[in-house]
């Protein structure tokens, strides 16, 4: 913990030789990014990897009636089911469905935020009235909810389906949010000048605007891709999904009409459950620790000041240092400009009105 | 007061969308919902198909225009046909009998983890660093688990394994619902293990915000001067800073409130209580048109008069809002 974040370390060696630095960039963020990064890539390697590895294949069903409902055992890492069926194998396809259709459902949510959270701020008037009110009455509308329903009159549409429902839904937070940016950034002299340079609109907001909201896109992402991890899990496990390929939901959902619980079988729906949960604590954590890189008071307050044994709440409420933090700003990569960038706009997500007041950011065109 | 009529504006289109949704989303199915029922209910007489039809407003006659000022007419008077997989009683009559389940179980849980919640997260933000804040990694995956795996989890070991606690349902067989001790005190028993899930997986949240915020509260200079002034700690962290840190608390359980009508959705299921996220799911996979237009519309009014009474809080609690519309 002696480097929690950028702050503490005030300049590191700008001559040091490549490695050294990679791994100093990586040792200053917070403890919480990491471990979420950590388990984040665990689990992406177990969705691409896992299929190829499966011991046995998860549909089949062993005809023996020895062979149904074991515990853990060498043979059966992870159990069987009623019918038989490998457990572990189930659990390696099944982190790979969920994890694609999360980051499906992700990257077109993320899209349609950002067109119609740019579009909103950057045509104003009458259009950004029209798209903010339909994205408030999206905002209102009770989401779990809706989405039973809609998959409810799709019932037969499978994934596809699924994914284009949470995503449907998924959007209006990160528009918002994103348009209170744009509305921000607009307004700055860089734009300012490619305006007056003759660019046209689609070109500054292409290459100007976006690349400058790029934090907040994947601050947004992470969060929708959370959303569509519960979301689908939750449907999933209700019934109202493809049942017939193995995702965590649909795991739970056999578990648990098959009366794994009555059966005593936790390893038959432990697993499923427990991967999904480290898979949202992976992202929580993701997000916090990249909170509290741009909000020094966030975080752990492990360097507060002890009076009397006791830790006191910190009255310094910025104990950043401006010099260094630009000085580091000015010679980092774009990889560490981007990370560092990601945390402040993370932070402003909280309170999105405020996003004009604090964001310097340094325009994409001028580096 | 221009605000207030602004955001009832905004509420009015919100509820007409969505009732509009309501009425034509069934409509643009593949597939005829009236085929969908006589199907699922094979000793319906032939004959029944046009008083489903009728049920549903789909096979009225007249234009497509006059089947939604129908459809209008029937929302407003809270008629929503009848039930079909309890038919033939009204939809009305079977929403009543579900929604106090829901309302009491879900109501008091989330009333319980909002106070709970918010004096945890004053207490974590003032002691930042403290005792309480190295439990933030565990709340936090107590955020991220679902809260049905968790439900899952303590019904195999406490009701299950151990016995401790009913293994669902709302109350015990054989009896029947009233104001009579045995019942009430069999459907609190019952209830106990879910209010317990929902308050464990919830709690964290309300802590976690009002954690953040407090944080931020506490820097601010007038936390600082009233401590300058030599107040008692108790008067600064309450009065002044908790005072400050609640307005977005107040919103989110304003909210939350909101979504109580439309229950513990999964929650339910995992308990089969006999709530409306129970005959919601029940009603989708029954094809059961009518409810579900019907719970569609409990929720979203519940969710909209919310928003509505929260925006009137706001207004009353927090004095810079009136004076930005003012200016």
């Amino acid at each position: 913990m002696t480097a929690t974040g950028f702050v503490a370390v005030p300049e590191a060696a700008p001559t040091t030789v490549q490695p050294a630095r990679r791994f100093g960039r990586w040792q200053r963020l917070p403890l919480k990014a990491k471990a979420g990064a950590v388990l984040l890539g665990f689990f992406a390697l177990v969705g691409i990897f896992g299929p190829m590895f499966t011991p046995y294949d998860p549909n089949y069903q062993n005809p023996s009636p020895a062979m149904s409902l074991i515990g853990p055992s060498a043979q059966h890492i992870l159990g069987t089911t009623t019918s038989g069926q490998d457990v572990f194998s189930q659990l390696l396809v099944g982190v790979r469905l969920t994890l694609e259709l999360a980051l499906l459902v992700g990257i077109i949510a993320g899209a349609l935020s950002v067109i119609i959270g740019v579009s909103a701020a950057f045509l104003g008037g009458v259009w950004d009235e029209l798209l903010m009110l339909l994205t408030n009455i999206f905002l209102v509308m009770p989401g779990l909810p809706l989405l039973i329903i809609l998959l409810g009159y799709f019932q037969h549409a499978g994934q596809t389906a699924t994914i284009l429902v949470l995503a449907g839904l998924g959007w209006p937070w990160g528009a918002r949010v994103i348009r209170a940016q744009t509305l921000a950034i607009r307004n700055r002299d860089f734009i300012a000048a490619s305006r007056e340079s003759g660019e046209t609109s689609w070109r500054i907001i292409v290459y100007e605007i976006v690349p400058n909201e790029i934090s907040l896109i994947a601050a947004n992402f992470v969060n929708t891709v959370l959303y569509a991890i519960g979301a689908s899990v939750a449907l999933a496990f209700i019934g109202l999904s493809n049942l017939s390929s193995w995702s965590l939901g649909t795991m739970l959902y056999w578990a648990q009409s098959q009366q794994a619980l009555q059966l005593g079988a936790w390893w038959w729906f432990v697993p499923p459950g427990l991967a999904v949960a480290l898979i949202g604590t992976g992202l929580v954590l993701l997000n916090t620790g990249i909170d509290e890189l741009g909000n020094p008071r966030l975080r752990d307050a492990a360097h507060a000041t002890k009076i009397e044994g006791r830790r006191q709440r910190p009255t310094d409420p910025t104990p950043v240092l401006p010099t260094a933090v630009a000085a580091a700003a000015a010679r980092t990569s774009p990889l560490t400009a981007f990370v560092r960038s990601f945390s402040r706009s993370a932070y402003q997500t909280d309170s999105a009105s405020s996003a004009s007041a604090s964001v310097q950011r340094r325009p994409a065109n001028e580096g | 007061m221009a605000f207030i009529l602004r955001r009832l504006g905004f509420y009015l289109v919100a509820a007409w969308v969505a009732l509009t949704a309501n009425f034509f989303i069934p409509r643009a199915m593949p597939g005829n919902a009236v085929e969908a029922i006589m199907a699922k209910f094979p000793n319906l007489q032939p004959s029944a198909y046009h008083a489903i039809e009728a049920m549903l407003g789909v096979g009225h006659p007249g234009s497509l225009w006059h089947q939604y000022v129908t459809y209008l007419d029937n929302v407003l008077h809270f008629n929503f046909g009848l039930d079909v997989s309890n038919y033939p009683s009204p939809v009305s009559t079977v929403l009543g009998q579900t929604l106090p389940w829901t309302l009491t179980l879900v109501g008091t849980a989330t009333v319980i983890a909002f106070f709970l919640g918010t004096f945890l997260g004053i207490m974590s933000g003032w002691r930042h660093g403290g005792w309480l804040d190295r439990l933030l990694p565990g709340l936090m995956f107590l955020q991220a688990i679902p809260y049905f795996f968790f439900a899952l989890i303590l019904l195999s070991v406490l009701a299950i394994k151990l016995g401790w606690f009913p293994i669902g349902s709302g109350y015990a067989d054989g009896l029947i619902p009233g104001w009579n001790g045995a019942f009430i005190g069999s459907a609190i028993y019952h209830s106990l293990l879910p209010a317990f899930t929902i308050v464990i997986t919830s709690v964290a949240g309300w802590m976690l915000q009002m954690r953040n915020v407090m944080i931020t509260t506490i820097g601010e200079d007038y936390v600082l001067a009233a401590q300058a002034k030599g107040l008692s700690n108790r008067r600064v962290v309450f009065t002044y800073a908790a005072r400050n840190a609640l307005l977005p608390q107040l919103q989110g359980f304003g909210l939350a409130l909101g979504f109580v009508v439309s229950g513990a959705i999964v929650m339910e299921i995992v308990f089969n209580y006999p709530g409306i996220g129970l005959l919601l799911v029940n009603a989708v996979t029954s094809n059961d048109y009518p409810m579900m237009q019907a719970i569609f519309f409990v929720i979203m009014f519940a969710v909209l008069l919310a928003n509505l009474i929260v925006d009137l809080v706001i207004v009353a609690a927090d004095p810079r809002v009136r004076t930005r519309e003012a200016r």
